[in-house]
């Protein structure tokens, strides 16, 4: 039994849990955002883009954030320009922004192999995380998930129906941009817990696992957060009897959820879509 | 606060207090000489202007790709005229959006049924401009929504996800939305399209309805049919104005024909179709996009218009 409470003698860990559950949260909060719009591939393309600016930050040997936070912006405003100045489709847009970003990060890393860890930023690093670091992390999530809770219902609006949030006086491209902030500023944070490559779970997943359970909006944020955020506390946790690999333990945790979910939801899962409908009728 | 004690045994109300409030002018829409060119060099409109008053029901009429949609993306300042202006109730566009005067009812296709909210959830979006920073909901938002869905029929829906509800049901649940709004000026965009009959009558009922407390609806249309039945106006474009004023003297053949050059049906029964004498009058049936089924005679069992023939 004291077996199970090991984790928590190492300060290291707590504060792997703890980071880890934050990120995680905020992440998750997004993600309910970002999978309505058909925008699920921008947060994998944003973690892939944000690599030079983390392989430069190292290099210049300023905060990995500023760095990351820099490339992340300009991978932005480089998708939204060339999706608004061509008539490519996005999914081709996002796939050459973020690989020539992410081709420049390789160069970048490779040409000064001492300056930065390629493991850490691939496969993320929570449990090494230093102080600095993570308070980078923590400002950034705290931060985000603070101004996601105040603009929410306003996200909510321009997400659904962006002609009638301006009809109520909401300003759907300042939103739209606000948005796009939070996320890159997120997937930096969650870059250090799981990695560039798991990044795209993070901030996809607890919204599409919340999706299937819920028709509420105000729901499946709630739902989304709780999923986002225990399963990355519980993941960090676990890594530690598994030795290492927090963000494979994580994404793990959010797919059997996402399983359970998708099979056993009440309206929307397999199970349901079995049965024969017993509450349809009256739609008249 | 109070500088002058005297002030406060005033009767009437200082004179700031009584300015009138914005949301409080009477709708109206005036365009002035408006043209709207793309970035990629495409005019889509040139030289419009109308003026429009309030308790008007006015028809948008025109061909696809006539300018009707960038119409009401310019009223709703998504596009900005290049050249021209448009005033609503006397403000400039950004403004009169701020004061919450203006709500839209949106086509379908534009809405995607599968975001996870319930009725009520929409039509509480209407109220957004009359909560606070963090839009939380008062009582009497709570009551405008249950007014609003009683008033279009949908009450006993407000708990399904908009999803599950027919084409005449999800139109009336953005309706109550705009009512719940309280925007005196309400757009509706190709009301109409996928709506079954009952639906259509009850949506102009409210209209007309609308129009009696001096609201302003600007109705973009191509159901050409029910247009005379509850237009006041109408609005003719083609990339430029064709013709605007009274439905009566405006929405005439002549003027239809203009704005719909080639594309629309014209059939004209007359002489032996008709009758079998010797009356010049003939029937004109004018339709834009399908083929009318005409009956005639005492039981309507003669079929002279049978599509098709000229």
């Amino acid at each position: 039994m004291s077996e199970l409470l090991v984790p928590f003698e190492y300060n290291y860990m707590v504060k792997a849990i703890w980071v880890s559950g934050l990120v995680g949260a905020t992440c998750a909060f997004l993600s309910a955002f970002l999978m309505l719009r058909g925008w699920s591939l921008m947060g994998d393309a944003l973690a892939h883009s944000i690599v030079p600016g983390v392989a430069g930050a190292y290099l210049l040997q300023i905060p990995f954030a500023a760095g990351a936070f820099i490339a992340g912006f300009l991978a932005s405003i480089a998708m939204w320009f060339v999706r608004q100045q061509s008539k490519l489709r996005e999914d081709a847009v996002i796939g050459i922004v973020f690989t020539s970003f992410f081709a420049a990060g390789l160069l970048l890393v490779s040409i000064n192999p001492t300056a930065v860890n390629v493991q850490s930023i691939v496969l993320g690093n929570i449990l090494g995380i230093s102080d600095d670091d993570a308070f980078q992390v923590v400002l950034i999530a705290a931060v985000s998930l603070a101004i996601l809770l105040v603009k929410w219902k306003d996200l909510m609006v321009v997400f659904f129906d962006e002609t009638h949030a301006r009809t109520v006086g909401i300003n759907p491209t300042g939103l739209k941009l606000l948005f796009f902030t939070l996320l890159s500023a997120c997937t930096v944070a969650a870059l250090q817990t799981v990695g560039a490559c798991l990044v795209i779970a993070m901030v996809v997943t607890p919204g599409a696992t919340a999706y299937l359970l819920t028709d509420r909006f105000g729901w499946l944020l709630t739902l989304s957060v709780l999923i986002g955020g225990l399963t990355s506390m519980v993941g960090a946790y676990l890594s530690f009897f598994l030795d290492g690999a927090t963000g494979g333990v994580i994404v793990t945790l959010q797919t059997l959820l996402f399983l359970a979910a998708f099979v056993f939801a009440p309206k929307h899962g397999l199970l349901a879509a079995r049965r024969p409908h017993a509450s349809g009728g009256s739609a008249q | 606060m109070n500088a002058h004690a005297d002030l406060g045994a005033n009767p009437k109300p200082p004179v700031d207090a009584a300015r009138e409030r914005p949301s409080d002018r009477l709708p109206s829409i005036s365009a002035e000489n408006i043209t709207v060119a793309y970035s990629n060099g495409h005019v889509a409109l040139e030289n419009v202007s109308f003026d429009l008053a309030a308790g008007t029901i006015c028809g948008l009429v025109g061909v696809n790709g006539s300018g009707k949609s960038t119409l009401f993306k310019t009223i709703m300042g998504f596009v900005r005229p290049t050249r021209g202006s448009i005033r609503i109730a006397g403000m400039p566009v950004d403004e009169a959006l701020k004061a919450n005067l203006v709500a839209y009812v949106p086509q379908s296709e534009d809405v995607d049924w599968n975001f996870p909210v319930l009725v009520e959830d929409v039509v509480m979006m209407g109220r957004y401009g009359h909560m606070g920073f963090l839009r939380r909901a008062a009582k009497e938002d709570h009551a405008k929504v249950s007014e609003a869905l009683e008033r279009v029929g949908m009450a006993s829906f407000r708990k399904r996800q908009i999803g599950e509800l027919s084409g005449g049901q999800k139109k009336r649940v953005f309706l109550a939305r705009a009512l719940a709004q309280q925007s005196r000026i309400i757009l509706l965009d190709e009301p109409f399209t996928g709506v079954d009959v009952k639906t259509e009558s009850a949506i102009i009922e409210l209209l007309r309805d609308l129009r009696a407390r001096k609201h302003l609806m600007l109705v973009s249309t191509h159901n050409l049919g029910s247009v005379p039945d509850f237009c006041d106006q109408v609005v003719l474009i083609n990339k430029k104005l064709l013709a605007a004023g009274p439905t009566e003297t405006t929405f005439t053949q002549a003027n239809l024909e203009k704005a719909f050059g080639g594309v629309l049906r014209h059939f004209k029964l007359g002489g032996a179709d008709l009758h079998d004498d010797d009356d010049r009058r003939a029937v004109t049936v004018l339709t834009d996009d399908e083929r009318p089924l005409v009956f005639y005679g005492e039981n309507g069992d003669k079929r002279p218009g049978s599509a098709g023939k000229k």
